[in-house]
């Protein structure tokens, strides 16, 4: 069973319908004594990130997720906004993020790159690490990406994924049972749907 | 390398699939959840559901009919026809489309703004529909092309972006439906004034049109509906995809 937390920033049908297909089960939850027996968890999220963080504290869920995370170490997923969560900060507002990863989160530059933004579209994305999702041997994977800004880390081990956008930006963070990714595998065709099972299996 | 994206815009029209000429005579092409299975199956890039009457009708979207779609459909989503309030924006969210598509209640600029501060301006389509004057100039419009915005397409396209669209789909009403390429001068227009992706619609015949309006008229992402569900000069109705390698060859 995963429970996807809903804490009221993001779109959760696509995901809910994604680990219905791939065989698995998903209850969609906010309730903290639900949350506190999980076994595994996704972190969605769209948006603008002080708005996602703003939600998140007023759920009240952050105590029991951080045990839940950093303590019990369960399997957690972080997509897109709540990829970008998971990191200690952002350019985009004021409010501290999570800080399970030693990130930050930064705007594309579309002067300097000549890119529109927000980056939207399919990308491909190579594993930089071999993890329970993928592996550097993986075939080329191709993603479905909307964000305009990215994750950016100095410590190269937490690093899964890359992607090219103007320049190499970082389209996946790992750090044990933490993960992290910038696209959304619940949008992504088979490369989506295969990741999705990997999590699953964890 | 970034690959630019190839959208089919399905319209819907009471309960069936249709396609039109010049946003007229519509003509029924199948059922639209058969249609979207075989475009999930070729891996297309993105989807785009329109439904043509419920503006006019003033009727709320057909959520059921959107719930069938989204959750057999592992590829983005964008749903436009009949929203004109910030709670139909939200059920849309909640049935896993990741983006409305905005036309005739673009006109709102509040709802525009209101639903970008909820779920991002990426999830906000503003589409503009243009076609030419008695004057011969190109006008926006509404309402299935029937009322008429006092602006520019350029000056319109900045509008929407500044009250917080984050994608603009230009649609030249007198090129959809006839195949004979998309108005090049029309989607560079809107390109070179805003900084968010702008997707073409409306005249796609062929891949080589398809190049073109990505090479010449600056588009980020085409959108197209009778390439893909039409066959050969007969119009044999088959859906339809290109093949990534086929994609390649007109990437650069």
């Amino acid at each position: 069973m995963i429970h996807i937390i809903d804490y009221g920033a993001g779109n959760l049908g696509s995901i809910v319908n994604m680990v219905n297909f791939i065989g698995g089960k998903c209850e969609l939850t906010n309730d903290p004594d639900v949350i506190i027996n999980a076994t595994k968890l996704i972190l969605p999220g769209v948006g603008h990130f002080d708005h996602g963080m703003q939600k998140l504290y007023e759920s009240g869920l952050i105590p029991i997720l951080e045990k839940k995370v950093n303590v019990e170490k369960i399997p957690i997923l972080g997509i897109c906004l709540g990829a970008q969560m998971m990191c200690n900060n952002s350019e985009e507002g004021e409010i501290q993020g999570l800080g399970w990863f030693d990130a930050t989160v930064k705007k594309f530059n579309s002067e300097m790159h000549n890119i529109r933004i927000p980056h939207m579209g399919w990308n491909n994305v190579e594993a930089k690490k071999d993890t329970q999702l993928s592996t550097v041997n993986s075939k080329e994977q191709r993603f479905y990406f909307v964000h305009s800004y990215y994750m950016e880390t100095t410590n190269e081990d937490l690093i899964m994924y890359s992607t090219k956008y103007g320049d190499e930006f970082v389209s996946g963070l790992n750090n044990n049972n933490i993960y992290a990714c910038q696209f959304h595998p619940e949008k992504s065709h088979k490369y989506g749907i295969e990741l999705m099972k990997n999590f699953l299996l964890l | 390398m970034s690959y630019f994206r190839v959208i089919p815009i399905l319209l819907l029209k009471g309960e069936g699939l249709v396609k039109t000429i010049n946003f007229k005579t519509p003509t029924y092409i199948g059922d639209p959840i058969n249609a979207v299975k075989i475009f999930n199956q070729k891996e297309v890039d993105e989807l785009m559901l329109f439904d043509i009457e419920a503006s006019v009708k003033k009727s709320e979207p057909k959520y059921d009919w959107i719930q069938d779609i989204v959750s057999e459909s592992f590829m983005p989503i964008g749903y436009g026809g009949g929203i004109t309030n910030i709670e139909q924006v939200k059920r849309i969210f909640d049935l896993g489309v990741e983006k409305v598509v905005l036309n005739t209640s673009s006109i709102n600029l509040d709802l525009i703004q209101k639903a970008a501060s909820i779920y991002g301006s990426q999830s906000i389509v503003v589409c503009i529909d243009v076609k030419k004057t008695l004057f011969g100039k190109k006008g926006c419009f509404y309402k299935s092309g029937k009322e008429k915005i006092k602006m520019s397409p350029s000056e319109w396209a900045i509008k929407v972006v500044e009250a917080g669209a984050g994608e603009i789909i230009i649609q030249s009403i007198d090129n959809e439906g006839t195949m004979k390429g998309y108005d090049i001068e029309l989607t560079k227009s809107v390109s070179e004034v805003v900084n968010v992706p702008v997707v073409a619609s409306g005249g796609a015949g062929n891949l080589n049109d398809i190049k073109n309006v990505i090479n010449d008229g600056r588009a980020s992402a085409v959108a197209a509906g009778s390439i893909f569900v039409y066959k050969g000069k007969q119009k044999g109705i088959l859906i339809n995809y290109p093949t990534r390698e086929e994609l390649d060859k007109i990437s650069f």
